[in-house]
């Protein structure tokens, strides 16, 4: 047996190319449809702990996916907006600790998470370097947008418009960045985190310049009556907050009426939730109540369903593979007939022969079959990892 | 020693049939089979070692009846007692030198690969001068070296008989001679028996006896009946 495994060995490194596509062939035949139900069995991981770590979502009604995708995963479209108002009613109702979300804007790529201190203690992460939103213009940086971004506390980062063709929007507001929180395996540490107001700040509707109403702004009043003073065009508004200019900032119109995009509901108990679940159930209102575990698990039907189809091409691609590559196998077994017959004339044993040309088989398959399992092992450590980068 | 007597074969298509009444060829005995192609020398060759069997009749091979035993008996009894050179060399293109020669212990248990037997390979292709390209492909080998490492192959298991068949075919004249040399060298030494079919006239003389498949002419006919 050892014989013809040398033998064996030594025909495949002779031909190198041709071993390598065979083991390549087998190696993905094993692979493919392994590999696929190990990423995708650890995507649905990812998504669901997210989801099981959140028990309700309030948002404006419209897909819960999006919702969902938005307030959990920072990813996807902006979902419709609803009133902070709507906040306030989950909190006046006393069934759940609320979560405000405004999660619309984006600084150099990363999504821009407006919130409340809460956010920390409900998600449990803390703070590695510096320290937390103490002032309006703060923010703090999850850990791979530091990374990412090289900053720390005491940097500055810069929002980004909502387009390049906005042009009539908000000026871009230059945060200070406060602190990095530590590295917690989530989509946290792929978003900057300000306070709510902050969000607002950015979007426009809390903003600041100079006093209008100070005898130095005499210039840039276009018109004062006894009540209004409307400012002309070179009225400059801020575009950083800091402690010189945070009595400017000021809030226009009524708070409750500004947007946000979610809140999380924490209800202390079932039944705290499954009351809540009920004032939310109403046709009429303009908001919805989803579990985002119900929605998660809805995702991932459909993407099982894709993913029953991708595995069944996989096997056909598989099957047609293999058939090639025992195609190859009988054509070497013919170009061999002369060795074999070589063999057989010198004296080697019918069996002999026969483990020679079966062990390139099984080498090859063995070969093949243990990239395979190795390549599964490296995607169950690290494709995690991958998937986190690509989905979060 | 080889007996054939009352010998009948004919290949399972084609016209060909061999009929050889009698032959004996002596232990130690160094003979040439000689006559025009499709006489049927290599096929005798084939018959003497067992790799094909005769319709009829009795061939005793070292006093062997080769077609009382069976195939893998018969294959155990090649490998251990006959030395067998072919025209093409039949060299296996995936392996070094080395591994060619000691290529009759790795296909049959009935052959121990052991330290000893590297050695005696080692020896054996110095004395035939290619003990420096133990570790090259065959393919990059002349063909005169080629032909010395099969006949190293043929001739490391010590076999008492050497059936060589057109050994010199594809060899210039130096390497002819060389080849036969160390053939007849091997012979003398240990008391072998070499059989060796050839076309080449030149060469005969070196035998000690020669068999010319001619005088089988009443014997090889083509289209006859046994």
């Amino acid at each position: 047996m050892s014989n013809a495994l040398y033998l064996a060995w030594r025909y495949l490194a002779y031909h190198k190319v041709k071993t390598a596509i065979l083991i390549t062939s087998i190696t993905l035949i094993v692979f493919l449809p392994v590999g696929l139900r190990v990423l995708v069995r650890q995507s649905e991981e990812q998504l669901t702990v997210r989801a099981e770590a959140t028990p309700l979502l309030v948002g404006a009604k419209g897909s819960p996916l999006e919702l969902v995708l938005n307030s959990l995963y920072f990813q996807g479209d902006v979902p419709e907006t609803m009133r902070y108002a709507q906040a306030i009613r989950v909190d006046t109702s006393r069934l759940a600790l609320v979560i405000p979300l405004y999660v619309r804007f984006e600084a150099q790529g990363h999504p821009i998470v407006g919130t409340t201190l809460e956010y920390f203690d409900f998600r449990g992460i803390r703070i590695a370097s510096g320290g937390g939103l103490t002032m309006l213009g703060d923010c703090v940086l999850g850990a791979r947008v530091a990374e990412a971004l090289g900053m720390g506390p005491g940097d500055r980062v810069i929002t980004s418009p909502e387009s390049v063709f906005d042009l009539a929007g908000v000026y871009p507001l230059r945060m200070h960045v406060r602190g990095v929180l530590e590295f917690s395996d989530s989509p946290d540490d792929r978003a900057i985190f300000v306070d709510l107001k902050t969000a607002w700040v950015i979007e426009g509707l809390v903003h600041g310049h100079v006093d209008l109403s100070s005898p130095e702004a005499r210039a840039q009043v276009l018109q004062r009556d006894s009540t209004n003073v409307v400012g002309n065009a070179s009225v400059v508004q801020y575009q950083e907050i800091t402690a010189e200019n945070l009595d400017e900032f000021h809030f226009h119109g009524d708070q409750e009426e500004y947007p946000i995009t979610a809140v999380i509901a924490v209800p202390p108990d079932q039944r705290a939730r499954t009351i809540l679940r009920g004032r939310y159930s109403s046709p009429d209102d303009l908001v919805q109540i989803v579990e985002p575990t119900s929605v998660i698990d809805e995702l991932l039907d459909t993407v099982l369903t894709v993913q029953t189809f991708v595995i069944a091409a996989v096997v056909v691609v598989g099957i047609s593979t293999l058939a090639t590559a025992i195609l190859v196998f009988m054509l070497s077994l013919r170009l061999r007939r002369r060795e074999i017959e070589t063999m057989r004339k010198i004296g080697g044993s019918r069996s002999s022969i026969g483990w020679v040309m079966v062990s390139e088989i099984v080498v090859v398959i063995v070969v093949g079959v243990v990239l395979a399992g190795g390549l599964t092992v490296l995607t169950s450590r690290f494709g995690s990892a991958v998937i986190r980068a690509v989905i979060f | 020693m080889i007996t054939v007597e009352s010998l009948e074969f004919r290949y399972a298509e084609g016209d060909f049939f061999l009929h050889i009444p009698e032959l004996v060829i002596e232990a130690r005995a160094t003979v040439a089979f000689i006559g025009p192609s499709g006489s049927g020398k290599t096929t005798l060759l084939n018959l003497i070692a067992g790799i094909s069997l005769p319709r009829a009749g009795r061939i005793l091979t070292n006093d062997v009846e080769l077609t009382s035993l069976d195939d893998g008996a018969r294959r155990d009894f090649r490998i251990r007692n006959i030395g067998l050179v072919f025209q093409e060399f039949e060299l296996l293109e995936y392996l070094t030198v080395l591994d060619n020669i000691l290529l009759p212990y790795r296909i049959n248990p009935a052959m121990q690969l052991d330290q000893t037997v590297r050695d005696r390979a080692a020896r054996l292709a110095d004395s035939v001068d290619i003990g420096d390209k133990l570790n090259r492909y065959a393919t990059k080998l002349s063909q005169g070296e080629k032909q010395r490492v099969a006949v190293c192959r043929a001739l490391l298991p010590d076999p008492p008989l050497i059936l060589a068949d057109e050994p010199t075919g594809n060899l210039d004249p130096n390497n002819k001679d060389r080849v036969l040399d160390i053939l007849f060298a091997y012979a003398t030494r240990t008391g072998a028996t070499l059989v060796t079919v050839t076309h080449d006239h030149d060469l005969v003389g070196r035998f000690g006896r020669t068999v010319d498949f001619r005088d089988f002419h009443a014997s090889v006919r083509r289209g006859a009946v046994a």
